[in-house]
Formats: C-alpha cells, structure tokens, sequence
C-alpha cells in the first residue's frame, strides 16, 4: 500500500506471524486504517454495494449448481425442480435471477459515478480500466447465466447474440461455431455456457482484487476532485467511518433488493422464459435483459451499410464500440479537472448523457421499426459524441469554477454553508451552473 | 440549469410525440379486464376454497386437453394450496394417525389420487400395468406425445398450464379475459374454418381482413378499423352450468374463469404464501437494521 502502514502487532503472535506473512497488516492498511478521504458521499458506496452482490451472486450460484442439470432435456426442468421442491429453492433462484439485476443497477451507478467526478482520470487510469473489465466480464457472466434455465427468451436470445460473430469477416464463423459447439444453440452450447457461467465469477473477484489494488495506490478520489493534501486534515480512516456509512448504504440496497425479490420477482424477468425453450417456435419479439437494452439498441441501429461495412458488422462494432470506448476515455478527457462540480457546461451534457442512456434502455425494449431505429440512431450518436467529441472540446474550451484548496476546507465551506442557511437544503452540488463563461 | 431543461424539452417532446404516433398501428389486443386477486399485495394470498374450485374446473374441463406437467397431487397439500394442512384437518373423526402436514398422510390427497390411473412399470416380467394414482404421482398428461396432441386439436398443441400464468403477460388478468372474453368475430374479419376470434388473444386480424376492406397490397383501407385481438384454434371452453359446483357459489363462465385463474397462479407460484412472509420478516429486521447502523453513522461523524 502506498500509504505509510499503521498496523500495530499487538500479540505474539501477530508479531510472529508479521515477520513471515503480513497477512493481517495487509487486511488492516486495506480495510482499517486505510486514510480515506473525509468527503465521499452515498454514491461511493456503490464499491461496497457491489462486493456484496458479487457475494450474494457466487454463494446463491454455487448451491443452485448442485441443485441445476445442464442438458436442454432437464434445464427447464431442473429449474422448475428448485422452484417447486429444493428446500428454500424459490429464494434461492429469486435472489439469484434479482441478484444479476441487482449487480448492474449498482454498477451503472458505480459507473456513473465515477464519469461524473472523473475518477478515471490521471492517476487512476489502470484502476478505471479494471473496472470495465470487471464490466465486460459481468455482461458475459450474464448472457450465459440467462441462457441456463433454456426458457424460449434463454434459448432465442443466445441465438440472436451469438448469430452477432458471424458478422465479423473470415474468423466470424469459426468462432460462431466454437460458440454453439455446433451448428445452432443446442445441447453442447447449454454445456459450454454453463462452465463459464460458472468459471467467470471467480475471474471477476480476481479483477475485483486488482481493481481495489489499484484504488489503494492512489486512495480513494472524492466529490471535489483534489487529492489528497494532508492526511490529518483531509481523510478518516476507512474503519469506523466508512464501514458504517458503507454499511448504511448496503443496508438500504439490499431493501431494494428484497422489495424485488419477496414481492416482484418477476418484475425484471420476461414471461416467456417460463416457456421452455422450442427450437420451432420463435418469440414475436426478442429482447435482452434490462441491462443490456441500451447496447441491444445501439447494435439495431445500424440500418445502414458505411462504405464497406455491412450494417450488421456495423451493428456489432457500435456495440462493442460503446463498451470499448470506455478504455481510452482517460484520453480522450484531458481535463485537469477532475469533478463535474467544477465543470458547469461538462455537467449539463454528463446529465443529457445520463437521460439518453435511459432512453437508448427504452429503445432498446420497442420493436425495430420507424420511428424507433430514427431515434436510436440519434440515441447512438450522441453516446459516441458524448465521449469522442464533446469531453475532448469541453477539456480545451471550457472554463472551469475555482477549485477548493483542499478537501478540508471544502468541507469546513460545506459546513458553514449548511449552518448560515438553516432554512434551504443547501448542497453544494446543487448550486446553479453558471453560463459558461468561455463560449 | 434553466438552460439544461429547455434543452432537454427540446430534444424529448418531439420524440415523445413521435412514439404517440407510432402506437396507433394496428395489432394489438382489447384492453384486458382487471380483477381483483387476492394473491396480490404484499399480504396476498390463495383462497383454498376458490382453489378448489379451479382444480375441479382444471379438471373437469382444461385436462381434457392441457398438460399439468410440474404439478404433483402431493402439491395440492402444500401448505398455501388446494387441499393445505388447515384444509386436512377440518375433516370430521379424523384419525390420530394421519399428520396433515405430510401431503403423502392427508386423506383428502390420497383419495384423490387414487382417483386417477397411472400406468406404472415395467414390472419384473418387463411389462407396463396400471395402478390408482398416489400422492407422489405427478398429473398424467392428457395426451402420449406432443404428436397426438397436436393432432387431436387441430395442429396447435395446447401449451402445459403449469406455469402459464406467469408464461404471459399480465398473466392472471390476460387467462381471464381470455376466458371471458371469447365473442362473435367482427363482421370485418373473415375466420377461418377450426379457428375461433378472441379480442383478447395476441395476434393480428390485418392478414384476416375481408377483400372489400383492403386495397391490393393488402393493407387496409382508409377509415378501415383493425379489430383487436386474433384467432386461435381453442374454443370457449367454458359455458355456464358445465362445471357443478358443490359449495352453492354460481355456475358462471365468470366464476369459472375467476376460480381457475386462481387454480394457475397457484400452480406457476406455489410458494408465493411462504415468499412473502419470508419478505415481512427480513425487510422489518432490515429497516431496524437500516436505522440502528444511521445512528451509529450520526454517532461516529459526529466530530469530523
């Protein structure tokens, strides 16, 4: 860890144990007396959050294999079989199905949150690229976990998003078939995804390791943007302080999730997952979960060949494009500051980004006609101008407001605030944009 | 910010009208009649009575063609179904030897398994036989094969009314408007011989339209009204006084629908009595939970 260590072995033990494998020091600069700095509000909580889901997620899916058969004669069969008979079976695949949805609703906020107070950038640009890895990896563990109870939205869904790689030239086609461990979604393909379905998570706590390595190096960023000045006056220590405020934060997620869970668990789900799946009888309209809708939308929006890319290549670049673009956006953003508090003009068009995200999630759940594709297209291009053109202009063009000298005296000026206006919730985040001053 | 929501009108209203726009298209089914069901709410739960009622028209009527295929007799006994230990044990002179927490015990189950033939085997000289059915038997299937059953109705296999109540859209509201809802097809449409028009039913009349009404392409003519709904190969299936009831509540094709909905929603959810109660227990011990953890926030921050 970066920071100087303040483990303390108190017993002779520890001490013995210190000198051959500082194991506890490790857990203790990570988690106890890590200085953390004294400003995060309730949206860096979601880092919390999402441990706890990833947890959720394994125990849930481990004793749901035992109980599972990966073949497409008892899939649907087995599933039913937990519903129905598996002591506590129905909690159990509830939690784990709500559980997936869970896991994004937290991410997409994580997410957010960091493109808002530009934790990406500089020097945390490693940590923000595990963390779209731990993405990609989440989207995969998902498709194939949906493909498991081989219900008829399980089985077409597969086909249609597998059916994607034969649009990629020459290896297209190989690779589609190495999918499908065949010549359509059948048997072999319910096999291969169940192992993976299964082997991902362990690689998602293993990039989960990293991504928290690489947050300790640096240390946390915060709703300012500044870093770290003094660590007397600046930070707390990780624990009490923030495992009781990340503690609140769980606690009222996981209401959430069980407001789903116990009493809308098929809220999230489409109903025709519970028709098992038939290869003879396509659904009237396919579509993903929830959380892939905006992607799906940004996939079927490409209707139209560009020079010698075929729409469907097209399609699929876009898509993939949308996640990928994510890698480089420490450079694409060359703004030295770092929070969106700072950033008026960067702030409204983050928040147009943010309702056209929603939107393109809308979109993506109608059927592929006029005037939707018209309205995805537009969806399509503001997303990628978002990132390619709009972030790299602002960082040269807009003037940002004064910078707090440090992270303590924002919250002393947060403090004071609070106390001469007693009446008006004051926040400063809420403080009106000012016109940019530079166009 | 004044800015930023002039800006965001600008973009969202023309998009939102042009959605209105798009959802006059044809296609669509009658708006489906809601009922109130008692399986809703936070505190929901099933009626045994009514759930009787919907296994005896399941039984009566919708076996003779739909499959039941995860439902075993011995779930009719489950605690929150058809037959449940409060149920079992209502039963006058009932001996102490019978636990009607055990549907394999209740007497109730029992006889009505017993009810049913299931063939069984192979016996030791290899051959299949017959026997009375047993609590732990599952409902035998109306048809050998997906084959004969497509065969005996016309080429459409009735789907397996196991789950089908979650298996739609707006499940229970959708089988009973569905059941409700069956009418004379509307003088537009021409139906096809084996098939019956149900507004309720998610197809498309369009392709169904008689001659007069479309132009050459097919598509319908000006002023011309695509009438809800579409056809299908079910006929009404019920009609009043074809189920009797022997607890005196009326012989309609209403109650019918409205009791074997039910009936569906307890076979595609049959633990839902014991999910919600479970969800009473761990979101009160949350919000303790929740609150107990924010005074130790306030008590902790105080001083930073």
């Amino acid at each position: 860890m970066s920071h100087q260590s303040s483990y303390q072995p108190n017993s002779g033990f520890e001490r013995w144990l210190d000198k051959r494998l500082p194991l506890v020091r490790l857990g203790y600069d990570s988690f106890v007396g890590f200085p953390t700095p004294k400003n995060l509000n309730y949206w860096y909580t979601f880092g919390g959050i999402l441990t706890i889901c990833l947890a959720v997620q394994i125990i849930t899916g481990v004793v749901l294999a035992m109980h599972y058969t990966p073949h497409e004669d008892y899939a649907f069969w087995s599933v039913e079989h937990i519903m129905r008979d598996v002591n506590y079976g129905h909690i159990l695949r509830y939690t784990h199905a709500n559980g997936a949805s869970m896991f994004f609703i937290a991410v997409y906020l994580h997410m957010l949150r960091g493109l808002y107070y530009g934790s990406y950038k500089e020097p945390r640009e490693i940590l923000w690229i595990l963390g779209v890895v731990i993405f990609l990896l989440m989207m995969a563990t998902a498709f194939m976990g949906y493909v498991l109870p081989w219900g008829q939205m399980s089985y077409w869904g597969a086909t249609v998003i597998t059916s994607l790689f034969s649009a990629i030239p020459v290896i297209g086609d190989p690779i589609k078939t190495l999918l499908w461990g065949g010549f359509s979604v059948d048997n072999p393909t319910l096999n291969r995804f169940y192992a993976l379905h299964y082997l991902l998570p362990f690689l998602i706590a293993g990039v989960v390791v990293l991504h928290i390595w690489a947050l300790h190096v640096p240390g946390n960023n915060n709703p300012t943007g500044v870093e770290v000045k003094n660590v007397e006056k600046d930070t707390v220590p990780f624990h009490p302080y923030y495992t009781v405020k990340d503690g609140f934060g769980i606690v009222v997620f996981l209401l959430l999730f069980a407001a789903f869970l116990f009493y809308m668990p098929n809220a999230l789900g489409h109903p025709d997952n519970y028709i098992e799946a038939d290869p003879l009888v396509t659904p009237s309209h396919i579509v993903p979960e929830w959380y892939f809708l905006p992607f799906y939308a940004m996939l079927r929006a490409i209707t139209f060949d560009i020079l010698f890319i075929p729409a469907k290549l097209g399609g699929v670049i876009t898509m993939f494009g949308s996640i990928l673009i994510l890698f480089v956006l420490p450079w694409l953003d060359r703004s030295k500051v770092r929070s969106m508090r700072y950033r008026p003009v960067a702030r409204a068009f983050f928040l147009i980004f943010v309702v056209n995200a929603v939107f393109l999630g809308w979109l993506g759940g109608q059927v592929a006609e006029q005037p939707y594709i018209l309205l995805s297209q537009l969806a399509t291009l503001y997303y990628f101008a978002y990132f390619l053109i709009i972030l790299p202009l602002l960082a040269v063009l807009e003037t940002p407001k004064p910078l707090p000298k440090s992270i303590g005296e924002d919250v002393l000026a947060y403090k004071a605030k609070k106390k001469s206006k007693p009446a008006k919730p004051a926040s400063d985040t809420s403080g009106t944009p000012q016109p940019a001053p530079a166009e | 910010m004044k800015k930023l929501i002039k800006s965001i009108t600008a973009i969202a209203v023309p998009c939102l009208l042009l959605i209105g726009v798009a959802n006059a298209a044809g296609g669509e089914t009658k708006e489906l009649k809601h009922q109130h069901w008692s399986f809703t709410g936070i505190t929901g739960d099933y009626d045994s009575d009514t759930l009787q009622r919907g296994f005896q028209v399941y039984r009566e009527v919708c076996s003779a063609c739909h499959s039941m295929n995860y439902v075993a007799f011995r779930n009719l006994g489950d605690p929150g179904g058809p037959y449940e230990p409060a149920v079992c044990e209502q039963i006058p002179n009932l001996p102490e030897t019978v636990n009607c927490s055990d549907p394999n015990s209740n007497p109730l189950i029992r006889a009505l398994a017993a009810e049913y033939t299931i063939t069984d085997g192979p016996d030791d000289a290899g051959d299949m036989f017959e026997r009375p059915g047993l609590p732990s038997d599952y409902f035998p299937t109306p048809f050998a094969n997906p084959q004969m059953a497509m065969a005996a109705n016309g080429g459409a296999m009735p789907p397996d009314m196991s789950l089908l109540a979650k298996a739609r859209h707006h499940g229970p509201d959708y089988i009973y408007s569905l059941l409700t809802g069956y009418e004379e097809p509307p003088e537009t449409i021409e139906v096809m011989p084996g098939q019956h028009y149900n507004p309720y039913y998610p197809g498309d009349t369009t392709s169904l339209l008689k001659e007069e009404y479309v132009d050459e392409d097919g598509h319908p003519l000006e002023g011309v009204q695509v009438p809800y709904g579409g056809t299908f190969k079910m006929a009404a299936p019920l009609s009043d006084g074809i189920v009797a009831y022997a607890d005196g509540s009326p012989e309609t094709v209403e109650q019918y629908s409205y009791d074997v909905t039910n009936f569906l929603m307890w076979a595609a959810e049959p633990k839902l009595e014991q999910r919600k109660r479970m969800g009473m227990v761990v979101i009160t011990f949350l919000l303790f939970l929740a609150i107990f953890v924010y005074l130790s926030y306030k008590q902790i921050w105080r001083d930073v």
